[in-house]
């Protein structure tokens, strides 16, 4: 390499091999820095490569468990209503409909599709395991629904057992012994058969988004969990974004340079900052504790989340106010407006987007939000839809939480297609949030 | 009548004196002997808020006394026997009264006159909890006499109580707004006193944020209080014991376990140490990159995706930890014959690394951005490289805003709770090796107050004792970090 190319090179001694030397020495520290150069840039790289490799991971994991969980595999039965069975006596009381044994009904129409011996109470017992433990009810919905078609055979779809589900959707390996993947080899075989007839099929499984909680994973669904969320989310854009913005429009436009608005300052700033399950504690000591609400009722949870919330929208609010330039309030002070009159019918209007924008985004931390949750009983059983705020319910990820440390098998794909779910509403909002600020955002 | 009910009432007749506000000052301003002061809607709404207000001020703060009132009247009634038991015991009896006070108004009138012969002994108290559980109210055993009696005396009250709130309420709402009609005149400063009235609002508005505040470190210091009633601080705060054992309801506080705070903070701050391993370098130089290196287009696609890790809910971490991470690293372990638990610090750590890594890349971002240009370009001057530039000029010109933001990613790491909830564990062990469970402050206050606990024990209020270590902790670092912040960017501005 010539010396010349070297920019800047400093004049050298007198003596050329005394020069040469120095050139080398220089050669030699400038490949090195541009080495160090190279691998500097190569660790920004690596860091932002890890970054995204783990997010890659991530989804991928959550959506290869999860997927399956969109199936249920579900018998399809020609059940025959035996009214000797569901209505002895005749009068269609609805107290006797409502706890005849639906689940014998459920299993001879399935004995029967599979040629099974119905007399065989070992038999019977076994095509009893291949349905859900849930399957009365369903049938017992028909019957209640319609007392007339007692006596008639109907075609039903009932779901089948989880361990069932499990081995339809080859989560279960069928050549293990008998014992370990508790599957008979005669069950095995009705299984194969039913399905080669097209009775036992994958179908959607509304219910996981329509069911409340329960003990069976086939029949457990997040849908009293999507509307605890619901009403928490009401709880919160209802008092969070009125108060926030109110308090923001205050900070903004009117507060006076002072101790006193120094305070809340800093405390706006902290509590964006204070861990979430602070907050949980909070809400027990002073709603639940103190006030008497009642424990596992998603008004507390609105309000816990509210409170948590609050911080976000002020901050976001704050600063969509702050963009509107001075001179909009100006021209409106100018015609004759009051201040408020400028501000509530010139400024706010315009930052508006800002704050829709800054608004959604706590949402949508509110609603993956978990901590607090648990320290308010919203870790709860509830099979009931709430009817109100004030009733017991529980929360979407709460519910991932439950079943993703209850033991049985079959909640882990249930519970990854929960987080499935709530991803799903999730990356929604903030989608929303980021065409709203695309779309109305203005530069001044 | 219920709350939710007079609610809807005063703001139905806010709504109709905001209406007749409207069309009286309409007629004012028709009858054209003088201007009006203000526009016809300011009217309006003085006259609604002058209707809602007083009325609402006293609904607020009469719903909110009428419990803890009725509550003390009730249990001021019962049996000296009853007041002599512990607190434990007397809090099953309230629990007891409200069940079946709940349970009365559901009843026929028949059943409630049974229930009630039960409170003078002419029928057996059996008979009143077969009664009650017909209509849905379900007790352990039949209720007492004096249960039954107590529960009327509430259920009295509260009706009464109920009665007076609503004439009250009716009052002040027509009184507002006979008083707010009588002034109405076209000289009347409508607008002025409607505009301060809702700037009062705006200001209570902001000082939500300070009631919060004051609401956390009253709620954690009142409760923790209690709990070095029972348990001292020297104990707590010194312990490396952690052994709570659970106590049952009803039976007493006298089984207090072990609270040794030591191993649990030892547990927290190991994980967020770990989490920091991971989270300042990954976070640090993929702002640099962002900030110094990468392209306008690099820029678009990979900030916006980085940012995605920030808005996955924590539980998705802890899902993911628990589900596969904590079981790879497990089999890794196996397969090189190490024993690595599946839940532990490392697993905890590293997710919640990860969790961390767009929030300090985010705030890095920021403070290499806002050192000055010309700072740069000094250096370029001088001949030094990009990454000479950045290491000895722009990091050191940085470096307060990046320890702040550290800071702030610190103090998320240790209030952080469903991850280390999923993959830490519940041992309180106090080890040094990352292969092994520990447990953290956030997983206690979780443990101990998940489940039916009597609340008055020293196992469930030690939750708040923790909450208030963490939330002193926690401050303390916002704090600073924010002070750090804030000051340095003043410094370029």
């Amino acid at each position: 390499m010539a010396v010349d190319t070297i920019p800047g090179s400093l004049p050298g001694p007198a003596s050329g091999n005394a020069r040469d030397k120095t050139n080398a020495a220089i050669q030699k520290s400038i490949r090195r820095r541009y080495a160090a150069e190279r691998r500097f840039k190569i660790y920004g790289v690596a860091a932002i490569l890890f970054g995204l490799a783990f997010l890659a991971v991530l989804f991928w994991s959550i959506i290869s468990t999860g997927y399956t969980s969109f199936v249920q595999s579900s018998f399809k039965l020609d059940v025959l209503l035996d009214r000797s069975v569901i209505d002895p006596s005749g009068q269609k009381d609805p107290n006797a409909l409502r706890s005849a044994d639906y689940t014998l009904l459920a299993r001879k129409a399935l004995a029967t599709a599979l040629g099974a011996d119905t007399a065989n109470r070992r038999d019977m017992r076994e095509v009893g395991q291949l349905l859900s433990r849930d399957v009365d009810v369903e049938i017992r919905n028909e019957v209640l629904a319609n007392p007339s078609l007692i006596g008639k055979t109907i075609p039903v779809w009932v779901l089948a057992s989880g361990r069932v589900d499990n081995l339809l959707k080859g989560q279960l390996d069928r050549d293990l012994p008998a014992a370990v993947r508790k599957i008979s080899d005669q069950q095995l075989a009705w299984i194969d058969k039913a399905e080669a007839e097209g009775r036992l099929v994958k179908r959607f499984n509304t219910g996981l988004f329509t069911n409340g909680a329960s003990s069976n994973p086939e029949t457990a669904g997040i849908g009293v969990a999507l509307v605890g969320s619901l009403f928490m989310m009401m709880t919160v854009l209802l008092l969070a974004v009125p108060l926030g913005v109110a308090a923001a429009v205050y900070l903004e436009e009117f507060a006076p340079k002072n101790f006193w608005t120094d305070l809340i300052e800093v405390n706006i700033n902290n509590l964006a900052a204070v861990p979430s399950i602070v907050f949980g504690l909070l809400g027990l000591a002073i709603f639940i504790n103190f006030a008497g609400l009642p424990r596992s009722a998603s008004i507390v949870g609105g309000l816990v989340l509210t409170l948590m919330t609050l911080p976000t929208i002020i901050i976001a609010t704050r600063a969509a106010i702050g963009a509107v330039p001075p001179s909009i309030r100006e021209a409106a002070l100018g015609v004759g407006a009051s201040k408020m009159q400028a501000i509530s019918h010139h400024v706010v209007p315009l930052a508006m987007p800002g704050i829709l924008t800054g608004t959604i985004i706590g949402l949508a931390k509110a609603l993956g939000e978990t901590a607090p949750l648990l320290m308010i009983g919203m870790v709860a059983f509830v099979v009931e839809y709430p009817t109100s705020p004030m009733s017991p319910s529980t929360a979407l990820p709460v519910q991932i939480y439950m079943w993703a440390t209850s033991a049985e098998r079959g909640f882990v794909e249930r519970t990854a297609g929960a987080t499935l779910i709530l991803l799903a509403l999730l990356i929604c909002m903030n989608l929303f949030a980021v065409i709203l600020r695309r779309k109305y955002e203005r530069r001044w | 009548m219920s709350t939710s009910v007079l609610l809807l009432g005063l703001l139905v007749a806010a709504l109709l004196a905001f209406g007749l506000g409207l069309s009286r000052a309409n007629a004012l301003a028709k009858k054209g002997d003088a201007h009006l002061h203000s526009r016809a809607g300011y009217y309006g709404t003085y006259l609604a808020l002058w209707t809602l207000l007083p009325a609402l001020i006293v609904l607020g703060i009469w719903s909110a006394a009428e419990a803890p009132i009725i509550r003390g009247v009730v249990s001021a009634g019962l049996p000296e026997n009853v007041k002599a038991l512990t607190p434990a015991e007397q809090s099953l009896i309230v629990g007891r009264i409200n069940s079946v006070a709940r349970g009365l108004p559901r009843l026929t009138p028949e059943e409630f006159e049974t229930v009630r012969k039960v409170r003078y002994g002419f029928t057996t108290p059996a008979e009143a909890q077969r009664v009650l559980q017909e209509r849905g109210t379900v007790l352990g055993s039949a209720p007492e006499p004096y249960v039954i009696a107590a529960a009327y005396e509430q259920v009295e009250l509260l009706q009464r109580s109920r009665t007076m709130l609503t004439a009250l309420i009716a009052a002040l709402a027509l009184g507002g707004f006979a008083y707010a009609n009588w002034r109405m005149s076209p000289t009347l400063r409508a607008r002025n006193t409607v505009e301060a009235m809702v700037l009062t609002g705006l200001f209570l508005a902001s000082t939500v944020a300070i009631l919060t505040t004051v609401g956390i470190v009253f709620s954690m210091l009142f409760e923790a209080i209690h709990f070095f009633q029972s348990v001292s601080p020297l104990s707590f705060f010194f312990g490396t014991t952690w052994d709570p054992r659970f106590s049952a309801a009803g039976s007493g506080s006298n089984t207090s376990g072990q609270f040794g705070l030591i191993p649990l903070l030892w547990g927290t701050l190991y994980i967020s140490i770990v989490a920091l391993l991971v989270a300042v370098p990954v976070g640090l130089f993929s702002a640099i990159y962002m900030s110094e290196y990468a392209s306008r287009s690099i820029r678009t696609i990979a900030k916006p995706l980085l940012e995605i890790l920030a808005g996955i809910p924590t539980i998705v971490y802890g899902l993911f930890a628990l589900i596969t991470f904590g079981p790879f690293l497990r089999d890794m372990g196996a397969h090189i014959g190490f024993e690595i638990s599946a839940t532990s610090v490392l697993t905890a750590g590293l997710i919640m690394g990860v969790m961390l890594i767009p929030f300090v890349s985010s705030l890095s971002d920021d403070i290499i951005n806002a050192v000055p240009q010309s700072l740069r370009e000094g250096s370029y001057g001088l001949g030094a490289t990009q990454s000479e530039t950045i290491r000895r000029v722009v990091l050191p010109a940085a470096l307060p805003g990046i320890v702040g933001a550290i800071l702030l990613a610190a103090s998320r790491a240790i209030g952080e709770t469903m991850i280390v909830v999923m993959a830490a564990g519940i041992a309180a062990n106090l080890t040094l090796n990352p292969f092994e469970p520990v447990t953290t402050i956030t997983v206690k206050i979780v443990s101990q107050l998940t489940g039916d606990l009597e609340f008055n024990s020293p196992q469930t209020l030690v939750a708040f004792a923790l909450g208030l270590t963490l939330f002193v902790f926690t401050l303390c670092l916002n704090i600073y970090a924010l002070y750090i912040v804030r000051k340095y960017r003043e410094q370029y501005e």
